[in-house]
Parts: C-alpha cells; structure tokens; sequence
C-alpha cells in the first residue's frame, strides 16, 4: 500500500463516524427539532457496542447493541422535548452529560481490553481496481453503511412523500399539524433514526476506529458532527463532503507532525475544533444560504392545540 | 395511554418552588435504584453519597471548595441564559482565566507584595471574558451559532494549558512533572477560617451572587436582559439592543468563569497542571438550571451538585461504587429538573387511546340518519 493510499485511508476513517451522526442530526433538524445530545448518544454507542462485542464475540452484535443504545438514548431526549414540550438546548445538553457519566462507569471494567475489530470487506472484483479499488471497495460495514445512509436519506428527503412531509413539519409544525400530518409521530420517529446514527457512530469508534475503549473516547465529535449540519447547510451531499474536508484536516495535522513539521501536538490536535469554528463563521456569513436552507421551526416548541 | 398537556392559565407559583425539589426526590430514588442494581444496600449507600460528607468538619470545607466554581460560573451563566445566549464553553472560559491569572505566579514568581492577589484576580476575569468575547463578536458580527464555537473553544482551552504546563510554563526544578512552580505566599487566596481548607473564592461567589440577584431584580440593566431574552423583538421596541445584550452576557459570564478559575488554581491547587477542573464548567448548567437561574437558588443549587462530586468520591472510598456515579447523578438531575419545569407551563393529564379512538369515530355516525331517511 503507497502513502497516499494509506494517508486516503484513513482520511476517510476519520471521516465515517462524522458522516454517520451528521447524517441522522440532519434528519432530526430537518424535522425541525435541535437535539443537541449527539455526543451523549454516540459515546452511549461506542460503550454499548464495545461491550457488546466483548461479551458476545462477534462485532456485529456490537455494532446491533450500539444502535439501540443510541436509540434508546434519543427516545429520552424525545420524551423530554416532544412529549413534555421541555427546552431543547438544555435538554441535549443533559443527554450529553448523562452519556458521558454513563458511559465511563459501563465502561469501566472494559479499560485496557484488546477489542473486537470488524473485519473489512472487499466488495469482489470492484476492491482489485487499482488505487480507487482498495480505498472505496475494501472497507468495513460501517463505512458502506455511511454512504448508503446519506444517498438514502437524499433519496428520501427529496424524492419522496414522507420526506416532503418531513421537511414541511420542519419549516411550519403549525400549518403541518392543521393539514393532518402527525407532527409529534414523525418526529419521534425522526429523533430515534438520529439517535440509531449516532450509536453507529459511536460503534466505529469502538470497533474500527481505534478498536477499545477509552473514557470520553468520542473527544468532541459529537459537537462537529451538529457543526456539520450547519455547514451542509442541511443538504446530505454537501455533508459528506464536508465531513472528508474535515477527515483530512485532523489526519492531514498528525501527517505534518510525523513528517517533521515543528509543531507540538497539542496545537496539531487543536485543528479539527478550530477548522469548525473557521467554517461555522465562513458559512454564517453567507446568509441566503443558511436562510434557505435551514427548517424553519428548528428549535421551537410545539404543543397540539385542541 | 397516552400524555397530554393543557397550557396552564397562568404560570403555576406552586410548581416553580416545588419543581426542582420534586427532581431532587426523583434523582434520589433512581439513585436508589441503581445502587440496588449494583448490588449494594441502597439505604447504606445513599448515607454514605449524601449525608456522611456533611457530618465531618474536613469534608465541609471541601464542600465549600467545590460550591466556589460553581456557584461563581453558574451566577455568571443564569445572566446569559436569561438573555437567550447559550454560551456551554463556560469549562474553556475557567481553563483561560486560571491562565491568564496565573501570570504573575508563574512567571514572576518572586515577587512578593499584597498587589500580587487582586492582580491575580483581575486578570483571571479578564482573561475569561476575553475568551468568551469570540464567540460573542462571531455571533454578533457574522450570526454564528454560538452554541458551538463556544464548545469548539473548551478543548482548545484545554489543549493549550496542556501546551503550557508541559512545555514553556513547566517547573524548571519540578524533575519533569507536567506542573508550573508552586505558587508563592503571596499568590495564594486566603483561608477564611484557620485550619480549614475553604478559601476566600466562596465569599467572591456569595457576593457575586448576591450582586447579581440584586442586578437582576432591581436594576434597568435586570429588566433588559429579561426582556430580550424572552422577545428580541419586543426588546428592539424598548430601544435595547440585542447586539450589546450578547456582548454583555458572554462578557458577564466569561469574567464570572474566569475568576472562578483563578480562584481555584491560587485557593484549592497552588499551582497549574494539565487538568484543573473535573467539567466544572459543564456542571455548572446543571447548577444554573437547578436554580431555575436566580442567583440566590443558585447558591443553594451549587451546594447540592458539589455534594454529589464528595460523595461519588466518598461511596468509592467506603462502599467501592465507581466515583462516574457522581456524573449520573448529575445528568439524571438535569434531566428531571427540565422535566419537572414542564409542571409550571402545563397540567398534564394522561387520556386513555380508547377514548381517543372513540372521538374519532364519532363524525362517522352522523351521515348514518341522512340515508335513513
């Protein structure tokens, strides 16, 4: 394998569980609820999928128990936000802090175990074209299942009839609600696909990504997972895009630093943080482009009147 | 079954001092709950977590020592969630001002003189609202979510003390620890009584509390950051700008934060290392929300969440639970109080589906006479 192939590699590596959460929050905002727990439900993910794999032997089952953790951790935050109309920001905040509390102390006797680490697999004759071949064709369930995902949700957001109700429950939860449309139903029903994302998210991290499991292992990923959205401006192919473009920063810092590049590792590590905040501005400033895109009723409250 | 609420007509009184007492309750039981599950008496374990670090006079002054941080961090927050600013890099704004005030200490470190501390402490909070003025000027000029870039902000906070502490700030005589000098004398906050360990940091926090109610209830500037906070636009009519509000608020509680964070580097550590606070900064929502964001509830709030880090520390000691039940304890908190807030706004009545199901078929009967006749 040739640098470059391995530097791709692992660009997309680190990619992958970026894509998996952004792409579940995308569906969750676009039905106009913010679930700012992304963090608390991937960390739930990767401890979940971690044990899994332990205790069953096969990561697959991890990767099951993964997004069922993630899932059940956003019907949390649904009950609150949904049902007992409470405040979406702090109530994401709380499922983040219940996660990482949750995760360390499930976690904790799974410190310092060698982990299960899903096997790659080669799509035949696709994974022997050169170059290309090995980087897209020769990856891991995980990595198919993030690009299957975002064209999917493309598919379905744009092209079809559930998808059109989606997104109006996301701009006008009001007028939805008055033409009949389940609001609260497609909702949940929103919040638990972004929350089984997440746990897929997290099960990369535990299981290809670095396959063990260390405390607060998802270091901030959550946060720009949300960033992404935003700089995708809520659209799914820009979001993959945006989150190769990130994959590449934060491997692209570590390559400099192993080839030399006088720079401490501390501010090498600081890159992927401050790329978010460099790209948050960059597309707040262009306000058509948020204005447009971005569901109306993001945030807001809704209680069905009688 | 099925749970509806009914707007309540006015904000219920009863249920705004009850709620976060019936969220404490309902922590306490699946505390309780989950002790069971592990295996422990839970009676014995609650005494241990709740009521053992309070009988001994040490732990009492611990206890103040962990209320100082939050209680001064959550003051500053209550103000900025108020105004509808959601600044969560209050972690990131403590690291910065634990830095920027540790300036003198660590870098003259000879010099001695009672200037040394008010220095210190100046520049703490100035060093914490600088920090916080990034994502405040972001959002202001460009409309970035402030959410974010303030979160963004805590691990570079943390990365960069990292930086300091192992690289340029590193104790020349301290055989390779990642720690600075120990601080001299004269930069070390006061205890308040002799023999204990709890610092002068807890009166800033009183007082700052204290102010801050009073701000808030009696003063123009008060009114504003209500006002905009519950309507921007009914603000913009009272000629306030919300503009300046997001300045004031991030600047109010990046200050607020700093100084907590220097007052805990000079009063509880004596020095910097790597790691300075166990997510303070992130508590401190908690506290702030317990609160229900008044300052004097608050002061209570914060006693309350730095008892669950004393006992998480204590049920580890004495019953071998893992100390992360603390952090549990502090989620499944939040969670309840958010959710026990819903009591204020609505009734909730639980409505059986068959009884839905049957409104629902009702309609259908009417056209049933017209082909009768």
């Amino acid at each position: 394998m040739g640098f470059y192939e391995a530097v791709l590699i692992s660009v997309m590596t680190a990619a992958t569980p970026l894509v998996l959460a952004a792409i579940g929050e995308l569906v969750v905002e676009r039905s106009g609820v913010l679930n700012l727990g992304v963090e608390g439900m991937m960390i739930m993910g990767a401890v979940c999928a971690f044990a899994g794999a332990q205790i069953s032997g096969s990561p697959f089952i991890g990767v099951l128990c993964g997004m069922i953790a993630g899932g059940a951790f956003s019907l949390l935050f649904g009950f609150l936000t949904l049902t007992l109309v409470a405040n979406q920001v702090a109530t994401g905040l709380a499922l983040t802090i219940l996660g990482l509390g949750l995760s360390g102390m499930i976690g904790e006797s799974f410190i310092g175990l060698p982990g299960v680490r899903l096997p790659v697999l080669d799509i035949p004759f696709l994974s022997d074209i050169p170059v290309i071949g090995r980087i897209v064709f020769g990856q891991d369930l995980l990595f198919y299942a993030s690009i299957g995902l975002v064209i999917g949700v493309a598919w379905f957001l744009f092209r079809t009839r559930a998808g059109l109700r989606l997104r109006a429950i996301g701009d006008n939860h009001g007028s939805a609600h008055a033409l009949g449309v389940s609001v609260i139903r497609v909702r949940y029903l929103a919040v638990l696909f972004g929350g089984v994302c997440s746990g897929l998210a997290g099960a990369h991290l535990s299981l290809v990504y670095t396959p063990q499991w260390v405390e607060n292992m998802s270091a901030g990923r959550g946060w720009i997972a949300l960033a992404l959205v935003v700089f995708a401006s809520w659209r799914p192919l820009r979001l993959l895009a945006g989150a190769y473009l990130f994959g590449a920063v934060s491997i692209g810092g570590l390559h400099a630093q192993a080839l030399g590049v006088g720079i401490p590792s501390q501010f090498v590590s600081m890159l992927p943080y401050l790329a978010t905040i460099v790209v948050l501005v960059l597309i707040s400033m262009d306000r058509r482009l948020t204005l447009i895109n971005r569901p109306a009723s993001l945030g807001q409250p809704f209680v069905p009147e009688r | 079954m099925r749970i509806e609420l009914e707007k309540r007509p006015e904000r219920s009184k009863l249920f705004s001092i009850l709620s976060p007492f019936i969220a404490l309750g309902l922590t306490l039981i699946v505390g309780a709950v989950l002790f069971l599950a592990l295996g422990k008496n839970p009676a014995e374990a609650m005494f241990y977590f709740f009521i053992d670090p309070l009988l001994v006079g040490w732990s009492l002054h611990e206890l103040a020592i962990k209320a100082t941080p939050l209680i001064l961090i959550a003051v500053g927050l209550s103000v900025c969630f108020r105004s509808n600013n959601w600044n969560i890099g209050a972690e990131g704004q403590f690291v910065m001002g634990a830095i920027a005030g540790s300036i003198i200490p660590v870098m003259f470190h000879g010099w001695e003189s009672p200037l040394v501390l008010p220095l210190m402490m100046i520049s703490g909070a100035i060093g914490g609202a600088l920090y916080a003025t990034i994502p405040a000027l972001l959002k202001a000029r460009f409309n970035t979510n402030e959410i974010l870039t303030s979160l963004m902000l805590v691990y570079v906070a943390q990365l960069f003390l990292d930086w300091l502490v192992r690289g340029p700030w590193r104790n020349p005589e301290g055989f390779n620890f990642p720690e600075t000098r120990n601080f001299n004398a004269s930069a070390i906050l006061p205890e308040i009584l002799d023999g204990g360990r709890a610092h002068w940091g807890l009166i800033f926090a009183i007082v700052a509390a204290l102010a801050t109610w009073f701000m808030m209830r009696s003063t123009l500037k008060g009114f504003e950051i209500s006002v905009l906070g519950q309507s921007a636009r009914a603000g913009r009519f009272a000629g306030f700008s919300a503009t300046k509000m997001v300045f004031f608020a991030f600047l109010f509680s990046g200050a607020m934060a700093g100084l907590a964070g220097i007052a805990e580097v000079s009063g509880a550590i004596g020095q910097l290392r790597p790691v300075i606070s166990p997510g303070y900064g992130f508590t401190a929502i908690i506290v702030a929300f317990l609160g229900r964001l008044n300052p004097l509830g608050i002061v209570a709030a914060g006693l309350v969440l730095a008892l669950t880090y004393l006992g998480g520390e204590a049920a580890q000691i004495s019953i071998g639970v893992s100390d992360k039940v603390a952090r549990l304890f502090q989620g499944a908190l939040l969670f309840f109080v958010l959710a026990c807030d819903t009591l204020i706004h609505y009734r909730i009545r639980l409505r059986s589906t068959a009884k839905v199901a049957n409104v629902a078929a009702a309609p259908v009967q009417s056209p049933a006479p017209v082909e009768a006749r």
